[in-house]
């Protein structure tokens, strides 16, 4: 019983799904409004459910496989808002696209549900469930759009390369479980604490849940299905698949490589170094050449990743505060880039393309302004949170003397920063393709408009997201 | 002995089986292959003592899913010919990696690390224990987060895949069942008096 | 005793352990087996006398006193007609698939309590064993039809895969609920589960499931009104149109072995089996017909065999999207919303399986 109030949230989240399904299924086709606010109300519920039932101290239910702490409270916090802000982003896309369906929302929320699971997953049996349930719901959103080829496309991929990542986590798992008979992280930490743990075998298993894990990241050269879907998903799709799912990535990697397998830190830290370097060279060198924007944020994703991964490889406290910082600003970024292209797409339209924001200044300087403030963010600029994201990372590097890999982040971050400022140039120095007007609900205009100040605000006071980290990572 | 007799034939036929269903020119043939490998299977399973699993094996897999399969094969009309272009290419590279991955299990297998569960021949159970309780016990205590968490998981994967195929077309004409049940003679049937013919 | 049984009860025991399990585990078989396919066989002239009775026919009635041998002169009949392999069929398959669909109807007698203490293999899974072995009956119906390289034959083939897995899950669930209510897999304690009066046979508290598997039965085995697999006004005669003498003989056969294999089934899970209706009335305490015995079994087994029949003649056939709409949006919602009852009841101590 105790176990089942550990997974209050989980469990509320589950019946409130089942409800949105059912209402769903017996709602008119017209009246899909009613499924988009209840599953809003069922976030919100869950955040409830989190907030009245978190723990102050790290607790481990249901036989070791599920963990509820502070850390993972703050994690699924920020998985619900990102998920409650691509809700509010998509509505009106969807419904403009006639793609306005409760399954969106359904699958929405039974991602967010494997989030969950990821995030307080305490045995790699549990983990792998729940990147399972993730991957399902977006293998399913990202094929949403049923009549067009390239979405079909970008779903078939993603699909494929997302079970061969499966198969191979899973093979790692196996490994692993051959050799110390156990899948839950704290009997795994202990194994590892014992001197000599290291064989061969265990190594092998470590390799492929890395692969594994780098799929599911998008590092490279795991990174090949991130660009064809971002680019072939719905925007919505992309702006889900580009938020939320990153904090459990974080999470997964937190969980497997930096809590239960901490004892093979050494091992696994140069191939993490090698995943980073090539992911912020390739994110950051590729993103140039491309015209779509969407496949220029899936670039800097891969580059983004490149980052987040660097915490890990210090290994210690901070590089853990600093990537896990990196994640919550980075997810906030993507939400606002992607919501920008939502708020330029139109009927039959896709604002996906770089020229398409040529002039937006001259159309309409506020929110011209705020994807000023996200690019500027993204590419490291002070006084933008990313900037600060950025330099805890480097700091983290620093500290333990990796000063080639530091060296390294910082030239393929400057290279970066060319193709965001790029998308500014556009903006406010080419004159504009058409003259139309935005059009937008006031509920979307808000949202857009404050996720864009977080950005600032987070930059001005970024002790409090800091802090906050490093006091529930500890 | 006669244990052991059973085990080489089954796992015999098992990896005859297993052979003929990437090796077999029809996809037909392949998917009964696949049938056969799994009454194999299950039959290893029996001799195991793990009688649940075995006959779950055989009612899941060979009478549902694999009934299901053969229904897509036979339906989909694969062209044997063109699924097989390319076999001699790929084969060297899917031998060595078929062997990469035999040598690393086998490494695994063969490695004994001294307090490892793995490293000896578990006990048998006495006759009357029943390996269902067992699992049922286990499945709804210790691991009751996974089990549920997989039943989340097909429901995801049944709700996707309705979402997928589950669309409406234009110019679809499909049968209102409520409709035709709940008609009434009196919508279909009307009774005329007809005149005789008379000369 | 004479000379010759002492020699024989001594060669007996001479003999190897397994060699002995073997020998008598083969005589128990060929006992099962053998009365069942002579059921079989006067099933199928049962049917044909019934059917007639109802149409107010004869039925059969030349070959033997009332028509008596005629299931004699049947077998004789397809043993000697040549069985024609198509053109362009695949012959292993053809031939095999009648014998892949016989095979489990007979298996799974194996299970099976046929009085208080004879059971060929009494094993703790026995109603799983059951549904595992009547699931691989499908087969036999997929791969005739597929091997005929027939369209008519295809199409039945297909019909009555679909149509089969649909069955199956609300048959599955409908055991769920007698394994519920028995609280075992065995069949034998199933039936002891069910000791008492005729009221406390599982087909009143689980009357739904009841219906709902006896039903199911009938789609299972392909009979009417769900014969949409055979359909001889739409497909010809479905997966058997290229059939011919024994082949399509035993197809028949294992279509009758299903449907005896169905009803005592029914009988064993919802109807206590070999217990008797009598048992619990007091002035028949002692007497014979309160004990239970294989006889009662065999008559109510009877009873629903002509339920069988009794249904060919009866009820049109189903069309072909009723019977898909009646197995998963019908049968499958109201076994899972009856096993729900059953479990918050069981859970609340209410009904005869607290």
């Amino acid at each position: 019983m105790a176990d089942l109030i550990l997974a209050a949230p989980e469990i509320f989240l589950i019946c409130a799904i089942c409800v949105v399904l059912l209402t769903d299924v017996f709602l008119p086709a017209d009246k899909t409004i009613v499924t988009y606010s209840l599953a809003l109300l069922s976030l919100v519920g869950t955040a409830a459910m989190t907030a009245y039932f978190s723990v102050g101290e790290t607790v481990i239910g249901f036989g070791g496989s599920f963990i509820a702490d502070s850390a993972g409270s703050v994690l699924k916090t920020f998985a619900y808002l990102m998920v409650a802000i691509c809700f509010l982003y998509s509505r009106d896309y969807l419904e403009r696209a006639g793609l306005l369906r409760g399954e969106f929302f359904v699958l929405g929320l039974f991602g967010l549900l494997g989030i969950m699971v990821i995030i307080s997953g305490h045995s790699l049996l549990t983990l792998y469930l729940g990147l399972e349930l993730l991957s399902l719901s977006l293998y399913a959103l990202v094929a949403f759009n049923r009549d067009s080829g390239i979405c079909a496309e970008a779903a078939m991929k993603y699909f494929v390369l997302g079970a061969i990542a499966s198969g191979t986590l899973l093979y790692g798992i196996s490994f692993l479980y051959g050799v110390t008979g156990t899948v839950e992280l704290q009997a795994l930490g202990q194994y590892f604490r014992e001197p000599d743990a290291l064989s061969l075998p265990l190594l092998l298993g470590l390799t492929f849940i890395i692969v594994g894990i780098a799929f599911k990241f998008g590092a490279v050269p795991f990174h090949m299905w991130l660009p064809d879907v971002y680019q072939g998903a719905p925007t919505p799709v992309t702006l889900y698949v580009g938020s939320a799912p990153k904090i459990a990535a974080f999470a997964l990697t937190w969980r497997v490589l930096a809590d239960g397998l901490l004892g093979l830190h050494e091992s696994w830290a140069d191939m993490l170094a090698v995943l980073a370097i090539l992911s912020l060279g390739i994110g950051s060198i590729v993103a140039i050449a491309q015209s779509n924007l969407k496949r220029m944020l899936a670039y800097s994703t891969i580059s983004h990743v490149g980052f987040i991964l660097m915490g890990f490889i210090a290994g210690t406290e901070d590089g853990l505060r600093a990537s896990m910082f990196y994640t919550l600003t980075y997810v906030i970024m993507a939400a606002g880039a992607f919501g920008m292209i939502i708020l330029l797409s139109r009927r039959g339209f896709e604002a996906e393309n770089l020229e398409d924001f040529k002039g937006l200044n001259a159309r309409n300087p506020w929110f011209a302004f705020v994807m000023l403030m996200i690019m500027f963010s993204m590419a490291g600029v002070p006084p933008f949170v990313g900037f600060y994201a950025k330099v805890v990372v480097l700091e983290s590097l620093l500290a333990t003397d990796m000063f080639w890999l530091a060296g390294s982040a910082v030239f393929f971050t400057v290279i970066g920063a060319f193709y965001y400022l790029r998308v500014v140039w556009y903006m406010y120095f080419v004159d504009p393709l058409n003259e139309e007007s935005l059009e937008a609900a006031t509920d979307f205009r808000v949202v857009l408009s404050v996720n864009g100040l977080a950005l600032l605000v987070l930059g001005i006071f970024p002790g409090v997201l800091l802090n906050l980290c490093a006091r529930v990572l500890s | 002995m006669i244990n052991g007799i059973l085990f080489y034939t089954f796992a015999t036929v098992l990896v005859f089986a297993a052979l003929g269903v990437i090796s077999s020119r029809n996809p037909v043939h392949s998917v009964l292959f696949l049938v056969l490998s799994f009454t194999q299977s299950s039959a290893l399973w029996l001799l195991l003592g793990a009688e649940f699993l075995a006959i779950v094996l055989v009612l899941v897999y060979v009478g549902a899913v694999m009934v299901l399969f053969l229904f897509v094969v036979m339906m989909l009309d694969v062209n044997a010919e063109q699924m097989r272009e390319g076999f001699t290419r790929y084969l060297p590279l899917g031998l060595a990696v078929a062997f990469v991955l035999v040598v690393e299990i086998g490494y695994v297998i063969g490695f004994k690390i001294p307090g490892s569960p793995f490293s000896s021949v578990p006990e048998g159970y006495p006759a009357d224990y029943s390996n269902i309780k067992e699992l049922g016990a286990v499945l709804y205590t210790e691991h009751v987060y996974a089990f549920e968490l997989a039943a989340v998981i097909l429901l995801v994967a049944i709700v996707a895949a309705i979402t997928l195929t589950m669309r409406k077309r234009p110019g679809l004409k499909k049968q209102k069942i409520s409709e035709q049940v709940s008609v009434r003679r009196e919508d279909r049937v009307r009774l005329v008096k007809v005149e005789p013919f008379k000369e | 005793m004479t000379d010759l049984t002492i020699f024989m009860l001594q060669t007996w025991g001479a003999l190897p352990e397994v060699l002995r399990f073997i020998v008598v585990t083969t005589l128990k078989i060929f006992g099962i087996i053998l009365p069942l396919i002579i059921v079989v066989a006067y099933y199928t002239y049962a049917e044909r006398k019934v059917i007639a009775f109802m149409h107010a026919r004869m039925g059969p009635n030349r070959v033997g006193p009332m028509g008596i041998l005629q299931p004699i002169a049947d077998t004789l009949k397809m043993l000697l007609k040549e069985v024609i392999v198509p053109a362009n069929a695949n012959r292993f398959l053809f031939v095999l698939a009648p014998v892949i669909s016989l095979i489990p109807a007979l298996a799974a007698w194996a299970v099976i309590p046929l009085n208080e203490t004879f059971v060929l293999a009494d094993i703790n899974a026995g109603l799983l064993y059951v549904l595992a072995l009547t699931s691989m009956g499908v087969y036999g119906v997929i791969l005739g039809g597929w091997a005929s390289n027939s369209k008519y034959a295809f199409l039945g083939a297909m019909r009555s895969a679909s149509q089969m897995i649909a069955y199956e899950i609300a048959m599955g669930f409908a055991l769920v609920g007698v394994l519920m209510a028995g609280g075992s897999l065995n069949l034998g304690e199933i039936i002891r589960a069910q000791e008492g009066t005729v009221l406390s046979w599982f087909w009143l508290p689980l009357f739904p499931l009841f219906l709902v598997y006896l039903i199911s039965g009938f789609a299972e085995t392909n009979r009417s009104p769900f014969d949409v697999a055979e359909g001889e006004s739409e497909i010809v005669a479905g997966f058997h149109v290229e059939y011919s003498g024994i082949a399509f003989g035993i197809f028949f056969v294992a279509e009758y072995a299903n449907m005896v294999l169905i009803a005592a089934l029914t009988v064993i899970l919802f109807f206590g089996g070999w217990l008797s209706p009598l048992q619990g009335i007091p002035g028949l305490k002692d007497s014979i017909l309160a004990q239970p015995s294989f006889g009662w079994l065999a008559s109510k087994m009877l009873f629903f065999m002509f339920c069988f029949l009794w249904s060919r003649a009866t009820f049109p056939r189903y069309r072909y999207d009723q019977v898909m709409r009646l197995g998963w949006k019908v049968f499958i919602p109201i076994t899972i919303a009856w096993i729900g009852v059953e479990a918050v009841m069981s859970y609340m101590d209410i009904g005869p399986w607290a």
